[in-house]
Protein backbone atom coordinates (compact mmCIF):
# COMPACT_ATOMS: atom_id res chain seq x y z
CA UNK A 1 0.00 0.00 0.00
CA UNK A 2 2.31 2.69 -1.29
CA UNK A 3 0.76 6.01 -2.28
CA UNK A 4 1.67 7.92 -5.43
CA UNK A 5 4.79 10.08 -5.15
CA UNK A 6 4.52 13.64 -3.90
CA UNK A 7 6.58 16.69 -3.03
CA UNK A 8 6.59 17.48 0.66
CA UNK A 9 6.54 20.92 2.25
CA UNK A 10 6.63 21.97 5.90
CA UNK A 11 6.07 25.74 6.00
CA UNK A 12 6.44 27.68 9.25
CA UNK A 13 3.50 30.03 8.87
CA UNK A 14 0.00 30.20 7.43
CA UNK A 15 0.98 32.59 4.63
CA UNK A 16 3.44 29.95 3.45
CA UNK A 17 0.66 27.33 3.41
CA UNK A 18 -1.78 29.56 1.56
CA UNK A 19 0.72 30.58 -1.11
CA UNK A 20 1.56 26.91 -1.76
CA UNK A 21 -2.17 26.12 -2.00
CA UNK A 22 -2.61 28.95 -4.49
CA UNK A 23 0.41 27.95 -6.53
CA UNK A 24 -0.59 24.29 -6.89
CA UNK A 25 -4.39 24.53 -6.82
CA UNK A 26 -6.10 21.15 -6.97
CA UNK A 27 -2.75 19.35 -6.87
CA UNK A 28 -2.01 20.46 -3.32
CA UNK A 29 -3.50 19.43 0.01
CA UNK A 30 -2.63 20.05 3.62
CA UNK A 31 -1.91 17.19 6.00
CA UNK A 32 -2.59 17.49 9.74
CA UNK A 33 -2.49 14.16 11.63
CA UNK A 34 -2.83 12.26 8.38
CA UNK A 35 -5.06 9.59 9.90
CA UNK A 36 -7.82 10.16 7.37
CA UNK A 37 -5.69 11.37 4.47
CA UNK A 38 -2.88 8.78 4.54
CA UNK A 39 -5.25 5.79 4.36
CA UNK A 40 -6.94 7.42 1.33
CA UNK A 41 -3.57 8.11 -0.31
CA UNK A 42 -2.45 4.52 0.29
CA UNK A 43 -5.59 3.25 -1.41
CA UNK A 44 -4.92 5.81 -4.16
CA UNK A 45 -8.37 7.22 -3.60
CA UNK A 46 -6.58 10.53 -3.08
CA UNK A 47 -3.62 11.61 -5.16
CA UNK A 48 -1.76 14.60 -3.78
CA UNK A 49 1.24 15.71 -5.84
CA UNK A 50 2.02 18.48 -3.34
CA UNK A 51 1.59 17.66 0.33
CA UNK A 52 1.77 20.54 2.81
CA UNK A 53 2.41 19.53 6.41
CA UNK A 54 0.83 21.81 9.05
CA UNK A 55 2.86 20.48 12.00
CA UNK A 56 5.13 23.54 12.40
CA UNK A 57 2.47 26.23 12.32
CA UNK A 58 2.17 27.87 15.70
CA UNK A 59 -1.01 29.79 14.77
CA UNK A 60 -2.95 26.54 14.50
CA UNK A 61 -2.19 25.30 18.01
CA UNK A 62 -3.53 26.07 21.46
CA UNK A 63 -6.71 25.88 23.48
CA UNK A 64 -8.17 29.11 24.85
CA UNK A 65 -10.71 28.57 27.58
CA UNK A 66 -13.30 31.04 28.87
CA UNK A 67 -16.87 32.07 28.13
CA UNK A 68 -15.91 31.68 24.46
CA UNK A 69 -13.72 28.64 23.81
CA UNK A 70 -11.25 28.51 20.91
CA UNK A 71 -9.47 25.35 19.85
CA UNK A 72 -6.67 25.57 17.29
CA UNK A 73 -7.04 23.29 14.27
CA UNK A 74 -3.90 21.27 15.09
CA UNK A 75 -5.12 20.35 18.58
CA UNK A 76 -5.22 16.56 18.79
CA UNK A 77 -7.89 14.43 20.38
CA UNK A 78 -5.27 13.48 23.01
CA UNK A 79 -4.66 17.20 23.75
CA UNK A 80 -8.40 17.64 24.34
CA UNK A 81 -8.60 14.64 26.67
CA UNK A 82 -5.58 15.86 28.66
CA UNK A 83 -6.77 19.46 29.04
CA UNK A 84 -8.26 19.60 32.54
CA UNK A 85 -9.74 23.10 32.24
CA UNK A 86 -11.47 22.20 28.96
CA UNK A 87 -12.74 19.01 30.54
CA UNK A 88 -14.49 21.11 33.18
CA UNK A 89 -15.80 23.90 30.92
CA UNK A 90 -16.88 21.71 27.97
CA UNK A 91 -16.82 18.09 29.15
CA UNK A 92 -18.70 16.83 26.09
CA UNK A 93 -15.49 17.27 24.07
CA UNK A 94 -13.58 14.85 26.26
CA UNK A 95 -16.48 12.40 26.37
CA UNK A 96 -16.65 12.39 22.55
CA UNK A 97 -12.87 12.31 22.02
CA UNK A 98 -12.53 9.22 24.19
CA UNK A 99 -14.92 7.46 21.82
CA UNK A 100 -12.83 8.26 18.73
CA UNK A 101 -10.53 5.49 17.53
CA UNK A 102 -7.79 4.32 19.93
CA UNK A 103 -4.96 5.92 21.93
CA UNK A 104 -2.39 5.94 19.12
CA UNK A 105 -4.84 7.45 16.62
CA UNK A 106 -5.94 10.06 19.19
CA UNK A 107 -2.31 11.19 19.56
CA UNK A 108 -2.33 12.10 15.85
CA UNK A 109 -5.90 12.97 14.81
CA UNK A 110 -6.64 16.71 14.98
CA UNK A 111 -9.80 18.75 15.46
CA UNK A 112 -9.11 20.67 12.24
CA UNK A 113 -8.64 17.50 10.21
CA UNK A 114 -11.68 15.88 11.74
CA UNK A 115 -14.01 18.79 10.95
CA UNK A 116 -12.45 19.71 7.57
CA UNK A 117 -12.38 16.15 6.25
CA UNK A 118 -16.11 15.98 5.43
CA UNK A 119 -16.39 12.23 6.08
CA UNK A 120 -19.87 11.62 7.54
CA UNK A 121 -18.26 9.07 9.89
CA UNK A 122 -16.19 11.68 11.72
CA UNK A 123 -17.49 12.44 15.21
CA UNK A 124 -16.43 16.09 15.64
CA UNK A 125 -18.66 17.66 12.96
CA UNK A 126 -21.90 16.56 14.66
CA UNK A 127 -20.46 17.58 18.00
CA UNK A 128 -19.61 21.03 16.62
CA UNK A 129 -23.14 21.41 15.24
CA UNK A 130 -24.54 20.50 18.64
CA UNK A 131 -22.32 23.17 20.22
CA UNK A 132 -23.33 25.65 17.48
CA UNK A 133 -19.62 26.18 16.84
CA UNK A 134 -18.09 28.55 14.31
CA UNK A 135 -15.20 27.50 12.07
CA UNK A 136 -12.51 30.08 11.38
CA UNK A 137 -11.01 29.78 7.89
CA UNK A 138 -8.12 31.65 6.33
CA UNK A 139 -7.54 32.02 2.61
CA UNK A 140 -5.75 34.30 0.15
CA UNK A 141 -8.30 37.06 0.82
CA UNK A 142 -8.07 36.87 4.59
CA UNK A 143 -10.20 35.20 7.20
CA UNK A 144 -13.87 34.30 7.36
CA UNK A 145 -16.18 32.49 9.71
CA UNK A 146 -18.65 29.73 8.86
CA UNK A 147 -21.17 28.13 11.20
CA UNK A 148 -20.67 24.39 11.68
CA UNK A 149 -24.38 24.04 10.92
CA UNK A 150 -23.83 25.58 7.45
CA UNK A 151 -20.49 23.95 6.63
CA UNK A 152 -21.38 20.49 5.32
CA UNK A 153 -22.96 20.05 1.87
CA UNK A 154 -22.42 16.34 1.10
CA UNK A 155 -19.82 13.65 1.79
CA UNK A 156 -16.40 15.29 1.41
CA UNK A 157 -18.09 18.46 0.08
CA UNK A 158 -17.85 21.37 2.45
CA UNK A 159 -18.04 25.14 2.44
CA UNK A 160 -14.22 25.35 2.58
CA UNK A 161 -12.50 26.46 -0.64
CA UNK A 162 -9.46 24.50 -1.82
CA UNK A 163 -7.11 27.35 -0.94
CA UNK A 164 -8.51 27.90 2.56
CA UNK A 165 -7.09 26.54 5.79
CA UNK A 166 -9.14 25.70 8.87
CA UNK A 167 -7.54 27.80 11.63
CA UNK A 168 -9.68 27.10 14.68
CA UNK A 169 -13.12 26.21 15.98
CA UNK A 170 -14.87 28.48 18.50
CA UNK A 171 -18.02 28.11 20.56
CA UNK A 172 -19.65 29.39 23.75
CA UNK A 173 -18.91 27.27 26.80
CA UNK A 174 -21.95 24.98 26.90
CA UNK A 175 -24.36 25.24 29.83
CA UNK A 176 -26.23 22.43 31.51
CA UNK A 177 -26.04 18.70 30.91
CA UNK A 178 -24.37 16.94 28.01
CA UNK A 179 -23.84 13.51 26.50
CA UNK A 180 -22.04 11.99 23.54
CA UNK A 181 -23.41 8.51 22.90
CA UNK A 182 -21.95 6.34 20.15
CA UNK A 183 -22.80 2.88 18.92
CA UNK A 184 -19.93 1.17 17.07
CA UNK A 185 -19.04 -2.38 16.15
CA UNK A 186 -15.70 -2.29 17.94
CA UNK A 187 -13.07 0.14 19.22
CA UNK A 188 -11.49 1.92 16.26
CA UNK A 189 -14.68 1.80 14.23
CA UNK A 190 -16.70 4.73 13.01
CA UNK A 191 -20.20 5.15 14.41
CA UNK A 192 -23.12 3.00 13.37
CA UNK A 193 -25.01 5.87 14.98
CA UNK A 194 -23.97 8.62 17.38
CA UNK A 195 -25.78 11.43 19.17
CA UNK A 196 -24.51 14.67 20.70
CA UNK A 197 -26.90 16.29 23.17
CA UNK A 198 -26.74 19.41 25.33
CA UNK A 199 -29.64 20.37 27.61
CA UNK A 200 -30.05 23.19 30.09
CA UNK A 201 -32.65 23.37 32.82
CA UNK A 202 -34.85 26.09 34.28
CA UNK A 203 -36.35 24.73 37.49
CA UNK A 204 -37.74 21.36 36.51
CA UNK A 205 -38.24 22.25 32.84
CA UNK A 206 -35.92 22.04 29.89
CA UNK A 207 -34.78 25.53 28.91
CA UNK A 208 -32.58 24.88 25.90
CA UNK A 209 -31.72 21.73 24.00
CA UNK A 210 -29.43 20.93 21.10
CA UNK A 211 -29.23 17.61 19.27
CA UNK A 212 -26.96 16.51 16.39
CA UNK A 213 -26.47 13.05 14.89
CA UNK A 214 -23.42 11.41 13.26
CA UNK A 215 -23.07 8.95 10.35
CA UNK A 216 -26.78 8.82 9.63
CA UNK A 217 -26.72 10.83 6.42
CA UNK A 218 -24.03 12.08 4.02
CA UNK A 219 -23.50 15.01 6.38
CA UNK A 220 -23.88 15.45 10.13
CA UNK A 221 -27.51 16.18 11.00
CA UNK A 222 -28.41 19.03 13.35
CA UNK A 223 -31.95 18.24 14.53
CA UNK A 224 -33.56 21.60 15.31
CA UNK A 225 -37.11 20.24 15.39
CA UNK A 226 -36.13 17.37 17.68
CA UNK A 227 -34.40 19.84 20.01
CA UNK A 228 -37.57 21.95 20.07
CA UNK A 229 -39.58 18.87 21.14
CA UNK A 230 -37.76 18.98 24.48
CA UNK A 231 -37.84 22.71 25.23
CA UNK A 232 -40.33 23.66 27.94
CA UNK A 233 -41.02 20.00 28.81
CA UNK A 234 -40.00 18.01 31.86
CA UNK A 235 -38.18 15.55 29.53
CA UNK A 236 -40.47 12.65 30.32
CA UNK A 237 -40.30 9.33 28.48
CA UNK A 238 -43.04 10.68 26.21
CA UNK A 239 -41.09 13.88 25.44
CA UNK A 240 -37.98 11.84 24.64
CA UNK A 241 -40.01 9.66 22.30
CA UNK A 242 -41.28 12.76 20.49
CA UNK A 243 -37.74 14.07 20.07
CA UNK A 244 -36.56 10.67 18.82
CA UNK A 245 -39.37 10.45 16.27
CA UNK A 246 -38.57 13.91 15.02
CA UNK A 247 -34.87 12.96 14.70
CA UNK A 248 -35.78 9.85 12.69
CA UNK A 249 -37.55 12.10 10.16
CA UNK A 250 -34.43 14.25 9.83
CA UNK A 251 -31.83 11.52 9.21
CA UNK A 252 -31.28 9.63 5.97
CA UNK A 253 -29.03 6.63 6.63
CA UNK A 254 -27.78 4.39 3.81
CA UNK A 255 -27.34 0.63 3.93
CA UNK A 256 -23.70 -0.45 4.22
CA UNK A 257 -21.53 -2.94 6.13
CA UNK A 258 -22.78 -1.46 9.41
CA UNK A 259 -26.30 -2.62 8.60
CA UNK A 260 -29.52 -1.97 6.72
CA UNK A 261 -31.47 1.29 6.95
CA UNK A 262 -34.01 -0.02 9.49
CA UNK A 263 -31.26 -1.18 11.83
CA UNK A 264 -29.51 2.16 11.63
CA UNK A 265 -32.72 3.98 12.48
CA UNK A 266 -33.15 1.65 15.42
CA UNK A 267 -29.56 2.31 16.58
CA UNK A 268 -30.10 6.06 16.11
CA UNK A 269 -33.21 5.95 18.30
CA UNK A 270 -31.38 4.02 21.02
CA UNK A 271 -28.32 6.30 21.13
CA UNK A 272 -30.43 9.45 21.13
CA UNK A 273 -32.71 8.25 23.95
CA UNK A 274 -29.69 7.32 26.04
CA UNK A 275 -27.96 10.61 25.29
CA UNK A 276 -31.02 12.68 26.23
CA UNK A 277 -31.48 10.73 29.46
CA UNK A 278 -27.86 11.14 30.45
CA UNK A 279 -27.72 14.82 29.51
CA UNK A 280 -30.92 15.52 31.44
CA UNK A 281 -29.57 13.76 34.54
CA UNK A 282 -26.48 15.94 34.34
CA UNK A 283 -28.41 19.18 33.64
CA UNK B 1 8.56 13.62 -10.63
CA UNK B 2 9.06 14.11 -6.91
CA UNK B 3 12.59 13.45 -5.78
CA UNK B 4 14.11 12.30 -2.58
CA UNK B 5 14.65 14.36 0.52
CA UNK B 6 17.21 14.27 3.27
CA UNK B 7 15.73 12.78 6.47
CA UNK B 8 17.14 13.04 9.99
CA UNK B 9 15.86 10.79 12.76
CA UNK B 10 17.10 10.16 16.27
CA UNK B 11 16.19 6.57 17.08
CA UNK B 12 16.91 4.99 20.46
CA UNK B 13 19.41 7.77 21.13
CA UNK B 14 21.30 7.35 17.87
CA UNK B 15 21.30 9.91 15.04
CA UNK B 16 20.54 8.71 11.54
CA UNK B 17 20.53 10.57 8.27
CA UNK B 18 19.47 9.17 4.92
CA UNK B 19 17.79 10.18 1.72
CA UNK B 20 14.31 8.84 0.97
CA UNK B 21 11.18 9.58 -0.97
CA UNK B 22 8.80 11.52 1.27
CA UNK B 23 6.05 8.94 0.67
CA UNK B 24 8.04 6.13 2.30
CA UNK B 25 6.21 4.94 5.41
CA UNK B 26 8.04 5.44 8.68
CA UNK B 27 7.75 1.74 9.55
CA UNK B 28 9.49 0.78 6.30
CA UNK B 29 12.28 3.27 6.92
CA UNK B 30 12.83 1.84 10.40
CA UNK B 31 12.81 -1.75 9.22
CA UNK B 32 14.56 -1.55 5.89
CA UNK B 33 16.98 1.38 6.23
CA UNK B 34 17.86 1.23 9.90
CA UNK B 35 17.45 -2.54 10.17
CA UNK B 36 15.21 -2.12 13.23
CA UNK B 37 12.88 -4.99 12.39
CA UNK B 38 11.24 -5.15 15.82
CA UNK B 39 8.44 -2.84 14.66
CA UNK B 40 6.22 -5.14 12.63
CA UNK B 41 3.77 -4.57 9.80
CA UNK B 42 0.37 -6.20 10.21
CA UNK B 43 -2.68 -4.47 8.80
CA UNK B 44 -0.86 -1.42 7.40
CA UNK B 45 -4.10 0.50 7.91
CA UNK B 46 -3.72 1.87 11.42
CA UNK B 47 -5.84 -0.76 13.14
CA UNK B 48 -3.65 -3.48 14.64
CA UNK B 49 -0.90 -1.54 16.43
CA UNK B 50 2.03 -3.93 15.76
CA UNK B 51 3.96 -0.98 14.27
CA UNK B 52 3.59 1.16 17.43
CA UNK B 53 6.63 3.29 18.33
CA UNK B 54 7.13 6.37 20.51
CA UNK B 55 7.66 9.56 18.51
CA UNK B 56 8.36 12.83 20.35
CA UNK B 57 6.70 11.37 23.44
CA UNK B 58 3.55 10.03 21.75
CA UNK B 59 2.57 6.44 20.96
CA UNK B 60 1.95 6.36 17.23
CA UNK B 61 1.38 3.80 14.51
CA UNK B 62 4.40 4.02 12.23
CA UNK B 63 2.50 2.53 9.27
CA UNK B 64 0.32 5.63 9.17
CA UNK B 65 3.07 8.25 8.99
CA UNK B 66 5.22 9.26 6.07
CA UNK B 67 8.93 9.35 6.80
CA UNK B 68 8.87 13.03 5.74
CA UNK B 69 6.51 13.87 8.61
CA UNK B 70 8.95 12.26 11.06
CA UNK B 71 11.94 14.27 9.79
CA UNK B 72 13.67 15.80 12.83
CA UNK B 73 11.83 13.58 15.34
CA UNK B 74 13.07 11.52 18.26
CA UNK B 75 11.88 7.94 18.36
CA UNK B 76 12.00 4.92 20.60
CA UNK B 77 11.40 1.49 19.11
CA UNK B 78 11.25 -1.85 20.88
CA UNK B 79 15.00 -2.23 20.25
CA UNK B 80 15.47 0.71 22.63
CA UNK B 81 13.62 -0.99 25.47
CA UNK B 82 15.88 -3.83 26.56
CA UNK B 83 18.24 -6.47 25.25
CA UNK B 84 18.01 -10.28 25.40
CA UNK B 85 20.21 -10.43 28.50
CA UNK B 86 18.85 -7.28 30.05
CA UNK B 87 15.11 -7.26 29.48
CA UNK B 88 12.95 -4.23 30.23
CA UNK B 89 10.56 -4.74 33.15
CA UNK B 90 7.65 -5.01 30.70
CA UNK B 91 9.45 -7.57 28.56
CA UNK B 92 10.30 -9.61 31.64
CA UNK B 93 6.67 -9.42 32.78
CA UNK B 94 5.38 -10.58 29.38
CA UNK B 95 7.76 -13.55 29.56
CA UNK B 96 6.87 -14.38 33.14
CA UNK B 97 3.09 -14.13 32.66
CA UNK B 98 2.84 -15.63 29.17
CA UNK B 99 1.82 -12.30 27.65
CA UNK B 100 2.75 -13.66 24.23
CA UNK B 101 2.32 -16.73 22.12
CA UNK B 102 3.47 -16.22 18.50
CA UNK B 103 4.98 -12.85 19.48
CA UNK B 104 3.93 -10.95 16.39
CA UNK B 105 1.98 -8.32 18.31
CA UNK B 106 4.46 -8.12 21.19
CA UNK B 107 6.73 -5.25 20.06
CA UNK B 108 3.68 -3.04 19.58
CA UNK B 109 2.22 -4.20 22.89
CA UNK B 110 5.46 -3.40 24.73
CA UNK B 111 5.77 0.04 23.15
CA UNK B 112 2.16 1.02 23.81
CA UNK B 113 2.23 -0.42 27.34
CA UNK B 114 5.40 1.53 28.15
CA UNK B 115 3.71 4.78 27.18
CA UNK B 116 0.48 3.80 28.93
CA UNK B 117 2.38 3.30 32.20
CA UNK B 118 3.84 6.79 31.80
CA UNK B 119 0.36 8.20 31.27
CA UNK B 120 -1.14 6.20 34.15
CA UNK B 121 1.54 4.73 36.42
CA UNK B 122 -0.94 2.85 38.55
CA UNK B 123 -3.71 1.72 36.21
CA UNK B 124 -6.76 -0.38 36.94
CA UNK B 125 -7.35 -3.44 34.78
CA UNK B 126 -10.06 -1.50 32.94
CA UNK B 127 -7.66 1.36 32.22
CA UNK B 128 -5.14 -1.12 30.85
CA UNK B 129 -7.73 -2.62 28.53
CA UNK B 130 -8.90 0.81 27.34
CA UNK B 131 -5.35 2.09 26.98
CA UNK B 132 -4.31 -0.97 24.94
CA UNK B 133 -7.40 -0.90 22.71
CA UNK B 134 -5.35 0.08 19.64
CA UNK B 135 -3.31 -3.14 19.76
CA UNK B 136 -4.72 -6.41 18.48
CA UNK B 137 -3.53 -9.89 19.42
CA UNK B 138 -4.74 -12.95 17.56
CA UNK B 139 -3.30 -15.52 20.00
CA UNK B 140 -3.51 -14.79 23.69
CA UNK B 141 -7.08 -13.63 24.21
CA UNK B 142 -5.55 -10.60 25.97
CA UNK B 143 -5.96 -11.94 29.52
CA UNK B 144 -2.24 -12.59 29.99
CA UNK B 145 -1.26 -9.37 28.27
CA UNK B 146 -3.32 -7.43 30.82
CA UNK B 147 -1.80 -9.51 33.62
CA UNK B 148 1.71 -8.81 32.35
CA UNK B 149 1.12 -5.06 32.20
CA UNK B 150 -0.45 -4.99 35.68
CA UNK B 151 2.55 -6.95 37.01
CA UNK B 152 5.03 -4.62 35.30
CA UNK B 153 3.20 -1.60 36.76
CA UNK B 154 3.46 -2.87 40.31
CA UNK B 155 7.10 -3.87 39.75
CA UNK B 156 7.91 -0.38 38.45
CA UNK B 157 6.01 1.29 41.29
CA UNK B 158 7.76 -0.70 43.99
CA UNK B 159 11.14 0.03 42.36
CA UNK B 160 10.21 3.73 42.47
CA UNK B 161 9.18 3.51 46.13
CA UNK B 162 12.37 1.69 47.04
CA UNK B 163 14.39 4.44 45.36
CA UNK B 164 12.70 7.16 47.44
C1 LIG C 1 -8.10 3.23 12.83
C2 LIG C 1 -8.75 4.58 12.78
C3 LIG C 1 -9.96 4.77 13.43
C4 LIG C 1 -10.60 6.00 13.41
N1 LIG C 1 -11.79 6.15 14.07
C5 LIG C 1 -12.40 7.36 14.07
C6 LIG C 1 -13.63 7.58 14.74
O1 LIG C 1 -14.20 6.66 15.35
N2 LIG C 1 -14.20 8.81 14.70
C7 LIG C 1 -13.61 9.85 14.03
O2 LIG C 1 -14.15 10.94 14.05
N3 LIG C 1 -12.45 9.68 13.39
C8 LIG C 1 -11.83 8.48 13.39
N4 LIG C 1 -10.65 8.32 12.75
C9 LIG C 1 -10.11 9.47 12.02
C10 LIG C 1 -9.20 10.30 12.89
O3 LIG C 1 -9.88 10.86 13.98
C11 LIG C 1 -8.60 11.34 11.98
O4 LIG C 1 -7.40 11.64 12.49
C12 LIG C 1 -9.39 12.61 11.74
O5 LIG C 1 -10.60 12.34 11.14
C13 LIG C 1 -8.72 13.56 10.78
O6 LIG C 1 -7.78 14.25 11.44
P1 LIG C 1 -6.30 14.31 10.91
O7 LIG C 1 -5.62 15.36 11.68
O8 LIG C 1 -5.71 12.97 10.92
O9 LIG C 1 -6.53 14.84 9.40
P2 LIG C 1 -5.78 14.50 8.05
O10 LIG C 1 -5.93 13.08 7.70
O11 LIG C 1 -4.42 15.07 8.05
O12 LIG C 1 -6.68 15.38 7.06
C14 LIG C 1 -8.02 15.01 6.73
C15 LIG C 1 -8.54 15.96 5.65
O13 LIG C 1 -8.73 17.27 6.16
C16 LIG C 1 -7.89 18.20 5.52
N5 LIG C 1 -7.35 19.08 6.57
C17 LIG C 1 -6.69 18.68 7.70
N6 LIG C 1 -6.40 19.76 8.47
C18 LIG C 1 -6.87 20.83 7.80
C19 LIG C 1 -6.86 22.23 8.08
N7 LIG C 1 -6.34 22.73 9.22
N8 LIG C 1 -7.43 23.05 7.18
C20 LIG C 1 -7.99 22.57 6.03
N9 LIG C 1 -8.02 21.27 5.73
C21 LIG C 1 -7.48 20.41 6.60
C22 LIG C 1 -6.83 17.39 4.79
O14 LIG C 1 -6.36 18.04 3.64
C23 LIG C 1 -7.58 16.12 4.46
O15 LIG C 1 -8.33 16.29 3.31
C24 LIG C 1 -9.99 7.09 12.73
C25 LIG C 1 -8.77 6.91 12.07
C26 LIG C 1 -8.15 5.67 12.09
C27 LIG C 1 -6.84 5.50 11.36
S1 LIG D 1 0.58 -2.23 10.81
FE1 LIG D 1 0.35 -0.29 11.68
S2 LIG D 1 -1.49 -0.44 12.76
FE2 LIG D 1 -1.36 -2.37 11.77
S1 LIG E 1 0.94 -13.33 20.51
FE1 LIG E 1 0.37 -13.85 18.50
S2 LIG E 1 -0.67 -12.06 17.86
FE2 LIG E 1 -0.32 -11.67 19.93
Amino acid sequence: MIPAAFDYYRPNDLDGVISLLQEHGDDARVIAGGHSLIPLMKLRMAEVPHLIDLQSIEELTGIENGARIRIGAMTTQADIIDNASLASSAPILKEASLQIADPQVRYMGTVGGNVANGDPGNDMPGLMQCLDATFILRGPNGGREVKARDFYHAAYMTEREDDEVMVAVTFDAPKGGYAYEKQKRKIGDYATAAAAVIISKDGSKCKEASIAMTNLSDTPVFCGAASDCLIGTSVSAEDIKNAVNSMIDAIDPAEDNRGPVEFKKHAAAVVLSRAIERAWQRA
Amino acid sequence: MSGKMQIKLKVNGEDHEFSAEPRELLVHALRERLNLTGSHVGCETGHCGVCTVTLNGKSIKSCTMFVAQADGAELTTVEGMGSPDNLHVLQEAFREHHGLQCGYCTPGMIMRAAKLLEEIPNPTEEQVRFGMAGNLCRCTGYQNIVKSIMAAASEMNSAKEAAQ
